[in-house]
């Protein structure tokens, strides 16, 4: 990777383009009157082809990506992207129709609808999928709205709460809000589980639902998932899944046999496609048979959702096939075990035991801090780790532990990949007990060092501006 | 040690309230700008907003944290430092210099309820 | 590895796990398939879908793709790029929206874009939140009757579970009512008003008077674009729009059955704070290079959890970088040109279909560039010419029929199309 400095707008010189578009055969049609016309002059580049393509190849070589190298990032399952998907979403009797064409057009389109409900429903335990979400984010409101839309069609209409465990993403209480629910929060035990006595309090009649990951964001099975489903639905109340962390339960565990009513996945974490550098992604929700009347009501997307993402997670279900689908599972499990058990003795593990896909180390053991130089903290980490040719784990996530370090290794990386990584944050450590300054300076290799994001928030430039 | 100023008035939130008559100068104290970090935004009411005792009436922002601002008292707000809207490292710079909002006060006996200095000295175990 | 971990096999790894939920038996899936078989496979479903040539756009445009887009699309480096979090080596993305954000800035004349969204659609509904944030107290939204039926209907989905009431105001000869929002606005509590800037029926809307009476009650005047058209039309800036909204579908992305797209979404600076989604911004790194950062980021759901205005974590960054591939190569000249032609296109088909004698026009004289309505005098004239070869003349709701040419189509696949109206 090297540093390049341009932007597009640098590229451009007047009068160069880089299209190519028909003569025009028609007559004039008038302008548009004064009024209704842009006045302002169109900035856009004027940049050829070349040009187009030597800046953003330039852009791209400053990138990471699960094609340069491995992605440690906890709740975030970076898996290889395989390329046969890439191909079959590109076909031109797929990308080229459109999506008002009435379902008679259309068969080939409607039967890999049909065909990705069942394979969905088939791995989770749910009843039917709505493949319209566009994200993760998305399909968790769209699931809530669901939630909630049952509570309403069966006229119980005060259950306006839902309950969040205090380790979860970020994103549950933000689209509970969005939804017009209110959060409330169950603590986790000591242990990283769920309370079950102090949920047992917050059940009632204004709770519309509790959303859980299982296992969770510390990669932990929530063990009494089964007395939890039960007092939930006791209480009237629904068990909402967050797929993000359904990678581990492949071919093992099914969310809706764990009771769970309303659930989301993450086709570009556990189905394969690629992030795309933070989207497109699709976020599908599966409801159990109960919630089957509320689905028509909900609209949550322009048309039938990335229909281009569906394609490719459909082509990687199809790969696995029913049976290599557990090894997705078995072996995202078995390499986060084997991470933690060959680093626990420099990275404090909080929580002991087996974990499912992740883990979270809460900072180093001995972080080196001596006299005036202080310790090097889990930020530090990341960033040497990025010279060292890895991605950084997520890190300060979970809330619970303050220099938190979660990792997520994933079925698709090899023994040597692993413990090459292993290795690295071995020698990070030693790095750390021995001259903590060399990680507060990283990174060193990457095309820039660490950016002043403080004076980014203060006086935001957000588009170019001629100097 | 962070710096604590005698004469003022102290919340749990770490607010300060400096007193003159029937107005209240609400602030953030030097604790709580450490505590964040560098402040990269003040979000504040407008000016003829009401504010109640205990309630949020803004946010401090810095790159990765945001935290609530709560009122200590109940009233109306007759000015907000415009200063800050360009300047926020200025409640880093001068913690009670940068006062937030200026708030007409509807019911003054709240400040009872409220710490002295070396109340909130204890509070913060400095 | 099982022996570093300390269990003996496999299954043990799944020990905290009640045996109930153990999965047993094997799972309803088709058997693998190898490359070749899923190839033969997807062959047969592309197959089972008709290839027409598009007449219709209602939120979706059949627009070219430079081939330079999908090539570049496909780096590596960017397709399998995760969220640029870790900016030291993800400044070819963060460099990107920078890109993104500055063109659409410069298409909507608005100050500050976003890094995008999911879609139009979701934009809209995005607007919505943020008007009722912006203003505070207030809860009410009107929408315009001349917005896409998608439009509408996502909107009025997010608004039911959000709080937020909707009302409507009228299409009047063609176009958003002026009396009729004057009316509605007279009922108060109006946070926002979202009005096509190129509406349903194609025609662009003359939105003068607007800005003034919804500021004047304190509202937020929201303009549903197409990116596309915003090279020849009156901008949502010079209208003196607060938010900008739409789809930057028509900037190059294939129709792909509706998705991906990209929403994107730019407001006046007052509000920047309040807008929702990622945004990307410039700095200088410890040696005093420019570089680039997500910023702003005290607004978002994984720092402000339940008190974020909107619970979006990822953009479509891929489709943006499209769209910023796209205008990079269009240029000023280029966007104009693809608007010169669909519009002379349009207009040709127009004038030949009413030579036919076999339609009505529903609003003569209204402006419009690609897109237009017709009243049909016979039934079932979808279905006709899909036999013909032609996905055109989608009904609306209202018993007209739609069209929509881009510069893809040539004057013989007009002149085919209308000889297929004739032939009935």
């Amino acid at each position: 990777m090297k540093y390049y400095d341009k932007l597009i707008f640098e590229c451009s010189k007047e009068g160069r383009c880089g299209y190519s578009l028909p003569k025009n055969a028609f007559p004039a049609a008038g302008e548009l009157p004064q009024a209704l016309r842009r006045q302002a002059p169109l900035d856009l580049p004027q940049v050829s082809e070349p040009d187009v393509v030597r800046h953003y190849t330039n852009l791209s070589q400053m990138n990471f990506g699960v094609d340069t190298g491995f992605y440690p990032l906890g709740s975030c399952t970076m898996k290889y992207n395989p390329k046969i998907n890439e191909e079959m979403a590109a076909l031109q009797g797929f990308a080229g129709l459109h999506p008002l064409m009435p379902a008679r057009l259309t068969e080939g389109a409607c039967k890999v609808y049909e065909e990705m409900d069942k394979a969905l429903a088939a791995i989770t335990g749910m009843y039917k999928f709505t493949l319209a979400p566009c994200a993760g984010a998305h399909g968790e409101l769209t699931g809530l709205m669901l939630m909630r839309q049952y509570h309403i069609n069966r006229g119980d209409l005060n259950r306006t709460k839902v309950i969040v465990p205090d380790s979860a993403h970020g994103t549950n209480p933000a689209s509970a809000a969005v939804c017009g629910l209110e959060v409330v929060e169950v603590k986790s035990l000591e242990n990283g589980r769920i309370d079950v006595e102090a949920l047992k309090p917050l059940l009632g009649p204004d709770i519309a639902g509790i959303m859980m990951t299982n296992p969770n964001t510390l990669g932990l099975f929530e063990t009494e998932i089964k007395t939890i489903a039960a007092l939930v639905h006791e209480a009237g109340g629904l068990l909402y899944y967050d797929g993000a962390n359904m990678n581990p339960l492949m071919g093992v565990v099914r969310p809706g046999d764990m009771g769970f009513d309303i659930m989301h996945l993450n086709l570009h974490k556990t189905f394969s496609t690629p992030h795309g550098g933070g989207g497109p992604g699709s976020g599908p929700v599966g409801v159990a048979q109960k919630l089957v009347d509320c689905l028509p009501s909900i609209r949550v997307s322009a048309f039938h959702g990335n229909f281009g993402v569906i394609l490719r997670a459909y082509a990687y279900i199809l790969s696995l096939g029913q049976e290599h689908l557990r090894k997705v599972g078995e072996y995202a499990v078995l390499s986060a075990n084997y991470i933690k058990e060959s680093l626990k003795d420099v990275y404090k593990l909080p929580i002991e035991g087996v974990c499912k896909h992740e883990f979270v180390f809460d900072g180093l053991i001995n972080d080196g801090a001596h006299d005036d130089v202080p310790g090097a903290t889990t930020l530090d980490v990341a960033k040497r780790l990025l010279d060292y040719g890895f991605h950084a784990p997520t890190i300060y996530f979970p809330l619970l532990f303050h220099q938190a370090l979660m990792i997520e290794p994933t079925e698709t990386e090899s023994k040597e990949t692993i413990d090459a990584f292993i290795d690295v944050m071995r020698k990070i450590a030693a790095e750390a007990a021995q001259d903590p300054n060399i990680l507060h300076e990283a990174p060193h290799n990457t095309p820039i060092s660490r950016p002043d994001e403080t004076t980014a928030a203060r006086n935001p430039i957000l588009k170019y501006q001629e100097n | 040690m962070s710096k604590i100023i005698e004469g003022l008035k102290y919340s749990e939130s770490h607010e300060w309230v400096k007193v003159e008559g029937n107005i209240a100068y609400i602030g953030v104290t030097d604790f709580a700008q450490k505590e964040m970090g560098d402040i990269t935004y003040v979000d504040m009411p407008e000016e003829g907003d009401d504010v109640i005792a205990g309630e949020e009436f803004g946010a401090l922002e810095s790159v990765k944290a945001s935290s609530e601002l709560i009122s200590p008292v109940s009233g109306t707000v007759v000015l907000v430092n415009g200063e800050l809207e360009d300047a926020p490292e200025k409640v880093n710079e001068d913690a009670y210099g940068a006062w937030i909002i200026k708030v007409e006060m509807s019911l003054p006996s709240e400040l009872d309820a409220l710490m002295d200095a070396a109340g909130y000295k204890a509070n913060i175990g400095e | 590895m099982l022996d570093k971990i300390g269990v003996k096999k496999l299954d043990d790894l799944y020990s905290d796990v009640p045996a109930e939920f153990l999965h047993k038996g094997a799972y309803a899936l088709p058997p693998a398939m190898s490359e070749q078989e899923i190839r033969d496979y997807f062959a047969s479903l592309e197959a089972m879908n008709a290839k027409l040539k598009v007449f219709v756009g209602a939120g979706a445009y059949d627009h070219y793709t430079p081939s330079v887009i999908p090539y570049l699309c496909a780096r590596s480096e960017f397709l399998t790029a995760y969220t640029p979090y870790q900016c030291e080596i993800s400044q070819g993305t963060l460099r990107y929206i920078f890109e993104y954000q500055s063109l659409i800035c410069m298409l909507t004349g608005l100050d500050v874009s976003n890094a995008s969204l999911y879609d139009g659609p979701t934009a809209a509904a995005e607007a919505m939140k943020m008007a009722i944030a912006c203003t505070r107290k207030k809860t009410r939204v009107l929408l315009s009757k001349g917005l896409l039926p998608q439009v509408i209907e996502v909107v009025e989905t997010y608004a039911r579970f959000h709080g937020v009431e909707i009302g409507y105001v009228p299409v009047a000869d063609g176009q958003t009512s002026a009396e009729g929002l004057k009316a509605e606005l007279a009922k108060d509590d109006v946070a926002g008003v979202i009005v096509p800037s190129v509406n349903r029926y194609g025609i662009v809307e003359d939105h003068t008077g607007f800005a003034d009476a919804i500021h004047a009650e304190k509202g937020l005047l929201i303009e549903y674009c197409d990116p596309s058209a915003l090279a020849v039309v009156k901008t949502p800036g010079e209208w003196d729009a607060d938010i900008a909204i739409g789809d930057g579908q028509p900037l190059g992305l294939p129709l792909c059955y509706g998705g991906p797209y990209v929403g994107f979404m730019a407001v006046k600076k007052d509000h920047m704070r309040k807008m929702p989604g990622r945004i990307v911004g410039q700095t200088v790194d410890k040696e005093g290079r420019r570089v680039f950062v997500l910023t702003l980021q005290a607004r978002e759901q994984h720092i402000k959890r339940e008190k974020a205005t909107s619970n979006i974590c990822s953009n479509e960054s891929l489709m943006a970088l499209w769209v910023t591939i796209y205008l990079s190569l269009m240029g000023p000249e280029g966007l104009k040109e693809v608007n010169r032609l669909s519009c002379d296109g349009a207009h040709y088909l127009y004038s030949e279909l009413l030579k036919t004698g076999q339609f009505e026009e529903v609003f003569p004289g209204k402006p419009f560039l690609k897109e237009f309505v017709l009243k049909p005098k016979q039934p079932k004239l979808q279905e006709r010419l899909e036999k013909a070869g032609f996905f055109a003349a989608l009904p609306t709701e209202e018993g007209y029929v739609s069209f929509c040419v881009t510069e893809k189509r040539t004057k013989a696949e007009i002149d085919a199309l209308v000889k297929a109206v004739m032939e009935g």
